[in-house]
């Protein structure tokens, strides 16, 4: 029959699969319903099915339980008995499954070894946890069975169930432990495997297992390197000492005989946070054998292992300089490009251009991921060696031209840009290079941000016209967004040089005719601000934006629109921006890229300020000003953990205390935490915690007034009593006894000061906002603080003791200055900007000029008392 | 890093034309056939000109070995022990030349799909290095020369991969 004919023979150097048509084959696999069973002929259909799966060919729902029932009829004919009896309806996948079950479940107990783990795992896939439970005996017995791979499969199986029936799998924790002793190094690996996901939250059993392990030794390589990452972790959770024996185990794997249980110890080593350069030195000799190894995957491995360690500890790696020098010709490019960036990190000045130059040898060569490498390793010589930065340029500068993806682009741009704003004589080459680079961007973020960049700092440039043309063309070439951004940037250039205004107010004229919406509505915007010629309008409504959380804004416009009214929406209703804090990027190895799309974070702030909301004694507040970060007002180790939160609006503070109950024979309920101001606050409400069982945290909230008729008062003392109803309870059930007790424990005191009141704000633009504000209620005073001897210290205790946003990147003080200027931007409880210049000289001591400048006149003097 | 069996991500056999022969993934990061045909082309291209083991591709390590017509490629994530993924490799590499003699090319593995099939089913479990020497996996596949008889083992473990795999896209 037709069968037959399409029984298909290899063809001398065709793929026979390649034609393979899904339906064909479908059609083939009714032969599995003959009998009597072929089974040359089933096989090599059954191929051609997985085959088909291979190429990523989908089968409908109705294809695939026809030929699964198909292919269960054949697995019955495989019983030697060989009855064909099923014959009619197969009907409910169900029956259909149980069948399959039934199969399985023999091939797994059957004599036949090579046959068992298969059909074990094969079993396991298929079946939920009601069916587990009827399997479970011979899984038991399948785990400690003799045979390697039954036993392998078994245990590998059960790893894979843990997830769906954890509770289940848990029972044969004790099978496991006797297939941990086998002989057979997988059976070992795959043992250890299960032990630990069964045991993982349990530090204690996972103590005791790696003890037994590390004691007893393992023959298992893999198995070794399990145990060297469950010991780190351990390490790591424990915040064990180096003096640990955990520590000295992972250390004596570095003499293993198999290179990957060294590799792997060395790398766990590596990968310790607070390491000393002393313990990581035989981690690092043993990577620097490594790199002289002629398998490429291991020179990869060390050469990757010890750029980590040059990030960090650039003098430990110094020792293989001569080994990585030798790597950089390497024909693996990614091995090369690792080797080289490590260099940079831990060679000396001298070498810089010599290895740069190697490296744009083949910088075309390696993927995008090394060239970020690449990229990130230039940036952070420029911080080390700030007079190279003009190599650094030319070099950045070649790269923008080069192919590459959004990631790279965006790496050499923020680059550029840090050497930029580290460096102030780069600053025109810099911009140039970025210029010539938007003349032919595809990245719309990059182009925006680029635009934003030569607003800032274009318009302060001894020539700004010259930017003038790149922006513009950009308003004539590119897509909405670029066209909006470049608009923006005019318009700062014409706000800030009176002889480019006239140019600038022509160019907006062209932009007003824009097809886009947005780009019209700016450049209308601009037109009308920039015509006034006011410094005060320039400053608020062009370099400095919005101060305004986004997400807050855009929940408070949708109040307003949900609740009509004749005021206008009142934009001191909105809460503020918390600058975000932006954290040194320690890890500058490449990193899976999410494939997310980034989202807008909600700040800390906004998720504060639904939880307060959520409070009816809170609603009345008003919107959330600021929240401080968490204080501590107990001991790490004690048996409560309290931490607090300073909550600040218009009239009022809120103290949110955050709990642990760290006693597990303990039961605290109506938590409170008493407050005894120093000055005239008053506390008006305790909310308490209504219940906090062992370790879970809770939180209760005190509502203070802050005092109306002084507003001089901004800081204050509370002594703290925490105050709750005790119930023992049992450790093991939890369960808690009927009758408690009252009973109370003292806090530390927590302090309220001028910081708290005061929300930072960012200015890209000192000097006009500056001007905004004006000297109405400028008022200056001079200040020894005798205790500093730095300028660094100096500037670093103001900004702390304020709490206000360093602004023109003044907090950074050159070296080599004696004498410096802080500039510092905040807005006061309430919404009044306020702006602190702090001139401060280096003499014997350091002398500090402040002069504040606000709308408001109570808010100057507040700071001056605080600060005096 | 969370201590955990998982180790590869993906198993992948190409031929010299960048096509797709095998290709298993065991995890989600390539959820659809869209996306892992994608990266396939990509290793492929950022790696058939080179001979040098071992590279990082988005993000992941990429170790591979080439052979006459065929690419071989084991993906694992780029915290992972590269010398582990190695030793998956190399153990994939060796079962496979001793099933087709040393004959490592794509007509011959064309020609002995089903036991490529159930020798990295043999190797590599949902992600988990199941055996990693090979003489264990020729022996489990059984396949050893041409004269042996199909037995009807083989069959029932063809099936039970077909099976697995049938279930699998079933539940997609």
């Amino acid at each position: 029959n037709c069968i037959c004919l399409q029984y298909n023979v290899p063809v001398a150097g065709s793929n026979p699969f390649q034609h393979l048509e899904k339906s064909a084959v479908l059609q083939e696999a009714r032969i599995f319903n003959e009998t009597p069973i072929n089974p040359r002929r089933c096989l090599h259909i059954l191929t051609k099915i997985i085959y088909l799966l291979n190429q990523g060919e989908h089968f409908g729902t109705t294809e695939a339980t026809e030929a699964f029932f198909a292919m269960t009829r054949l697995f019955q004919s495989n019983d030697v008995s060989c009855h064909l009896l099923i014959k009619s309806v197969l009907t409910v996948s169900l029956l259909n499954s149980f069948m399959v079950f039934y199969s399985l479940t023999k091939d797994m107990t059957g004599k036949e070894d090579v046959y068992r783990g298969p059909a074990i795992r094969a079993l396991c896939r298929i079946t939920d946890t009601t069916m587990l439970q009827a399997i479970e005996r011979y899984m038991k017995q399948a785990i400690v069975d003799k045979v390697p791979s039954v036993s392998s499969s078994a245990l590998v199986s059960s790893l894979h169930m843990v997830k769906m029936s954890y509770d289940v799998v848990k029972r044969w924790v004790n099978e496991a432990q006797e297939a941990a002793s086998s002989d057979n190094i997988m059976v070992q690996y795959h043992a250890l495997g299960l032990l630990y996901h069964l045991r993982k939250n349990d530090r204690l059993a996972v103590t005791k297992m790696l003890n037994k392990f590390t004691k007893s030794g393992l023959k298992s390589p893999f198995a070794y390197c399990m145990l060297i990452r469950i010991a780190s972790k351990l390490l790591d959770e424990t915040e064990g000492g180096h003096d640990s024996p955990l520590f000295d185990f992972i250390e004596s794997c570095l003499r293993n005989k198999n290179e990957m249980v060294v590799y792997e110890a060395a790398s766990a080593i590596v990968h310790m946070p607070n390491c000393t350069a002393r313990e990581l030195a035989p981690a690092v000799s043993v990577l620097q054998l490594f790199c002289s190894s002629p398998k490429a995957a291991l020179r990869y491995a060390a050469v990757r292992t010890l750029n980590k360690v040059a990030m960090k500890h650039p003098s430990a790696v110094t020792a293989c300089n001569l080994d990585l020098e030798n790597l950089i010709t390497d024909s693996n490019r990614s091995i090369a490009t690792l080797a080289i960036t490590t260099l940079l990190k831990t060679g000396s000045e001298s070498s810089v251009d010599r290895l740069m130059k190697q490296i744009s040898s083949f910088v075309s060569e390696i993927s995008d991921e090394f060239k970020v490498v690449v990229v990130q390793a230039i940036s952070a010589l420029c911080q080390k060696y700030p007079r190279k930065h003009s190599v650094m340029m030319n070099f950045l500068s070649n790269m923008l031209r080069d192919d590459g993806g959004f990631e790279y682009k965006r790496a050499i741009v923020d680059c550029i840009i840090s050497i930029i704003e580290e460096n102030p004589e780069s600053k025109e080459t810099g911009l140039a290079h970025l210029c010539e680079f938007i003349e032919d961007c595809e990245h719309t973020v990059l182009a925006t941000k680029i635009l934003h960049l030569l607003g800032k700092e274009g318009p302060r440039t001894p020539q700004p016209s010259k930017y003038i043309r790149f922006i513009f063309n950009r308003v004539v070439l590119e897509s909405e967004a670029v066209r909006a951004a470049a608009v923006s940037a005019l318009a700062k250039f014409g706000a800030q040089n009176d002889d480019l205004l006239p140019s600038v107010l022509v160019l907006m004229q062209r932009c007003m005719m824009d097809s886009d919406d947005e780009v019209r509505d700016r450049a209308t915007f601009y037109m009308n601000v920039l015509q006034q010629k006011q410094k005060a309008l320039n400053a608020a409504y062009i370099f400095n934006g919005l101060s305004v959380s986004i997400p807050g804004l855009e929940k408070s416009l949708h109040q307003y629109t949900l609740e009509p009214s004749e005021k206008p929406f009142d934009m001191k209703s909105v809460p503020l921006a918390t600058t975000p804090i932006t954290e040194p990027k320690t890890e500058i190895a490449p990193v899976a890229t999410s494939k997310l799309p980034e989202k807008l974070a909600r700040s800390r702030q906004d998720i504060y300020q639904e939880q307060l909301a959520a409070i009816p004694e809170f609603q009345s507040l008003g919107p959330l000003f600021k929240s401080s970060e968490p204080v501590q007002l107990t001991e790490a180790e004690t048996e409560y953990v309290v931490r607090c939160v300073k909550h600040t609006f218009a009239r009022h503070m809120v103290f949110q205390f955050d709990c642990t109950n760290t006693l597990n024979d303990q039961l605290l309920q109506k938590v409170v935490v008493q407050m005894e101001p120093s000055e005239a606050y008053e506390v008006i409400h305790y909310i308490p915690a209504p219940s906090l069982p062992y370790s879970q945290p809770g939180s209760c909230y005190s509502l203070v007034r802050l005092p109306d008729d002084d507003p001089t008062a901004v800081s204050c003392t509370f002594s703290c009593t925490m105050k709750y109803l005790v119930r023992d309870c049992d450790p093991n059930t939890g369960e808690p006894d009927d009758d408690g007790y009252d009973d109370e424990y003292v806090l530390e005191d927590l302090e309220v000061t001028v910081a708290d009141h005061i929300q930072k704000i960012l200015k890209p633009n000192f000097g006009a906002a500056w001007d905004e504000v004006g000297d109405e209620f400028e008022k200056e005073e001079t200040f020894a603080l005798a205790s500093v001897r730095t300028l660094d210290e100096a500037v670093g205790n103001i900004i702390s003791f304020l709490g206000m946003q360093p602004c023109e990147r003044s907090d950074k003080v050159p070296e080599n200055k004696n004498s410096h200027v802080l500039f510092l931007a905040g807005v006061f409880r309430g919404g009044h900007d306020v702006l602190v210049r702090a001139r401060l000289a280096l003499a014997d001591g350091v002398t500090m000029q402040v002069t504040v400048r606000s709308s408001e006149e109570t808010v100057v003097d507040v700071i001056l008392a605080s600060v005096g | 890093m969370e201590p955990s069996l998982y180790t590869v991500k993906a198993v992948l056999i190409l031929d010299n034309d960048g096509d797709r022969l095998y290709a298993k993934y065991y995890d989600d990061t390539y959820p659809t056939v869209k996306e892992q045909k994608a990266f396939e082309k990509n290793i492929f291209n950022k790696t058939h000109r080179t001979d040098s083991e071992i590279a990082l591709l988005e993000g992941l390590t990429v170790v591979y070995k080439s052979n006459i017509d065929l690419f071989f490629y084991v993906i694992g994530s780029s915290h992972e022990n590269e010398l582990m993924l190695m030793a998956v490799l190399n153990c994939l590499f060796d079962s496979l030349s001793q099933m087709l003699r040393k004959n490592v090319e794509r007509r011959a593995l064309l020609e002995n799909m089903e036991g490529l099939f159930l020798a990295v089913d043999e190797i590599v479990d949902g992600g988990v290095i199941l055996e990693s020497d090979p003489q264990q996996v020729v022996h489990r596949v059984a396949l050893r020369g041409d004269d042996v008889p199909l037995t009807e083992q083989t069959v029932t473990q063809v099936l039970q991969s077909a099976k697995e795999q049938i279930k699998w896209s079933l539940l997609r």
